[in-house]
């Protein structure tokens, strides 16, 4: 099994190659010359030679793209900003933290509030409770982060004055930017548990815990529950893409110094630096939770587990069944 | 030689119809029918529809003429959603500004589908090096979030209602493509595209005659389940100043100067938010309920 976990991590290496390539061709192919940009007019072809040379931007795409990725891997070095000159890896230190804690704390939330509800749902099938919630997670799944935050900062920022309508200096201003990160994903984790539950329940094995005189409790966190988690837990890892990717935006409402808001002013200026190692960095946080989220299913699923530990002929079958899938 | 040519063609179609027989539309529209959020959800779709494609008739205003003396006008007979900054009628610019999002959102569903059709169908079909070459592409691009993807590549195209589409289709290739691969890859191994391999067909004649009209079912629930999400995205891009940009009366865009307003004019922010959510809840009952009509199977 540490044979496969291994694997699974050093595949994650030409995967973020494969983006840092990407990124860097998207914004390579941009027009618009930066170094025009951050001169203005009236610069001497000296000091655009410099200027050029200085930034690397002077050596094509291939002697950059290599310039680039040697600077990371040597030096963790992403590049300064055209315009602030600060390096973006220190802009990272500062700024990560407040968006890892959001989006931590979300999804978090959404796990631990969705499961729950979803669980409720799917035992009280066809009960006012299951319709409201089946109601209500149709309707707030439809409604993205931003919708939902500007509708939120109309009514208990400006309308009732609850909480501040932007930044995060006191314990309230936190409220409205977890919900509108949560919410959107944590509805989709309430459907996929409530539909997951429903299938499970009318299982076999089900009736026998039940028959066996195993009290209801039981049965739904040890036999059902456990048994529809992997779906769940596929639901939860890509709402942390979906939390990351929506913080430009969410971040940008709230104007919450975090990643978010680095990349958009990133994308604002044309600051190539900030764009490309924001998202390489955020395709990265993705690929990591990626990796739990597999790791995770062998938590969950003994069988999937069996698979890695068993013989060579079970892992060519294995190969087999994930082509077909 | 003709003749057997004509024949084995028959034997072919024969075949290729017999596993594309699935019930038929009568069902499918039964199934529809009896589907009562599904309902609500087509409706909804079909009510928005009508109204961004016939907005000159539901409105007597110019979405783009400005008029200051009538800006901030809370709602009433006359602008039954107020006015804005500029003293355009919200109403008006709501619905002439759905075209852009609706249409936006179908354009960037139906290049995501070719493409994911063309990668998925290769990758599946060909299988080996090709399948390899092209799964690892697609594990690759799925690594940045589809969002995040749409705004770095919007930004580097610009903006604009056509590089929005392109930069929203882009993100959302790799579902596709994956969803086509596996549907060919349990095609592939039926009888009748033996048949027809047996028969001499070229790759090319299996992959559009046989393999493809099986595969419509997956690849159209995809996609009307995908309209959704891409309303949410298209907007959000135009909500940062990425997309489709003021004075055009795009959704995100009013609701991005509404924003600014936010503290003394609520009209212009909640009737944009409203209109952006209910049509995403529209389609995606409606796309709920194609799949659970065209495969009972897929049924969550």
């Amino acid at each position: 099994m540490a044979k496969y976990i291994i694997k699974r991590i050093l595949w994650m290496i030409p995967v973020m190659f494969g983006v840092l390539i990407i990124v860097f061709t998207i914004t390579y192919l941009t027009p618009g010359d930066p170094v025009i940009t951050i001169l203005g007019t009236g610069y001497t072809p000296e000091r655009y030679a410099a200027k050029a040379a200085e930034l690397h931007l002077d050596k094509g795409y291939f002697g950059q793209l290599f310039t680039y990725i040697w600077n990371i891997i040597s030096k963790f070095d992403f590049g300064k900003s055209y315009f602030s000159n600060i390096p973006v890896a220190r802009e990272f230190a500062t700024r990560v933290p407040i968006t890892a804690t959001i989006g931590l704390i979300s999804v978090a939330a959404l796990a631990l509030i969705g499961i729950p509800t979803g669980v409720i749902a799917a035992v009280k099938q066809y009960s006012a409770t299951d319709y409201v919630l089946t109601a209500l997670t149709l309707v707030l799944a439809a409604t993205p982060g931003y919708v939902l935050a500007i509708l939120g900062v109309l009514y208990f920022g400006v309308k009732l004055r609850w909480v501040p309508i932007a930044g995060l200096g006191s314990f309230k201003a936190w409220i409205l930017p977890l919900l509108t990160n949560s919410i959107p994903t944590l509805s989709i984790v309430t459907r996929q548990t409530r539909t997951n539950m429903l299938e499970v329940i009318r299982q076999d094995y089900i009736r026998t815990a039940r028959s066996k005189g195993l009290s209801e409790k039981v049965i739904r966190r040890k036999h059902a529950l456990k048994n529809c988690l992997i779906p769940i837990v596929t639901v939860i890892g890509t709402s942390v893409a979906v939390v990351m990717a929506g913080s430009v935006i969410t971040e940008n409402i709230f104007n919450i110094k975090g990643l978010g808001t680095y990349l958009y002013s990133g994308i604002l200026s044309r600051d190539y630096p900030i764009i490309n190692g924001s998202v390489l960095l955020i395709a990265f946080i993705v690929c990591c939770v990626n990796l739990l989220v597999d790791l995770a299913y062998m938590a969950i699923d003994p069988r999937i587990k069996a698979q890695f530990i068993n013989t060579n002929k079970k892992k060519k079958k294995r190969t087999v069944d994930e082509g077909v899938d | 030689m003709l003749k057997r040519k004509k024949r084995n063609e028959a034997i072919e179609n024969a075949l290729a119809d017999m596993a594309r027989h699935k019930g038929g539309g009568s069902e499918f529209i039964q199934r529809m029918l009896r589907n009562k959020t599904g309902m609500i959800g087509t409706c909804i779709c079909f009510v928005l529809i009508i109204l961004c494609a016939g907005a000159p008739i539901f409105t007597k205003w110019d979405p783009y003429e400005q008029s200051l003396a009538s800006k901030f006008i809370l709602p009433n007979m006359e602008h039954i959603m107020g006015t804005d900054d500029f003293g355009r009628d919200l109403w008006c610019r709501l619905l002439y500004g759905g075209r852009y999002s609706l249409l936006i959102a179908l354009g960037s569903a139906v290049i995501s589908t070719v493409a994911g059709l063309v990668l998925g169908s290769c990758a599946g079909y060909f299988g080996g090096k090709t399948d390899l070459i092209i799964t690892r592409f697609l594990d690759i691009i799925q690594a940045i979030p589809g969002l995040l993807l749409a705004i770095a590549i919007s930004s580097a195209l610009g903006s604009g209602p056509f590089n929005t589409m392109l930069a929203i289709a882009i993100g959302n290739i790799a579902g596709g493509a994956r969803i086509m691969r596996s549907t060919v890859l349990s095609i592939r191994g039926n009888e009748f595209v033996e048949a027809a391999k047996a028969t001499g067909s070229r790759d090319a004649r299996i992959i559009f005659v046989h393999i493809l009209p099986n595969t419509i079912a997956p690849l159209a629930i995809n996609a009307s389940m995908g309209i959704g999400g891409s309303i949410g995205a298209i907007s959000g891009l135009s909500f940062i100043g990425l997309g489709v940009q003021p004075p055009t009366p795009e959704w995100g865009s009013i609701l991005a100067v509404g924003k600014t307003y936010i503290r003394d004019f609520w009209p212009i922010v909640l009737f944009p938010a409203l209109f952006i959510a209910l049509t995403i809840f529209g389609f995606n009952l409606f796309g709920d309920a194609l799949r659970d009509a065209l495969d009972p199977k897929m049924r969550d």
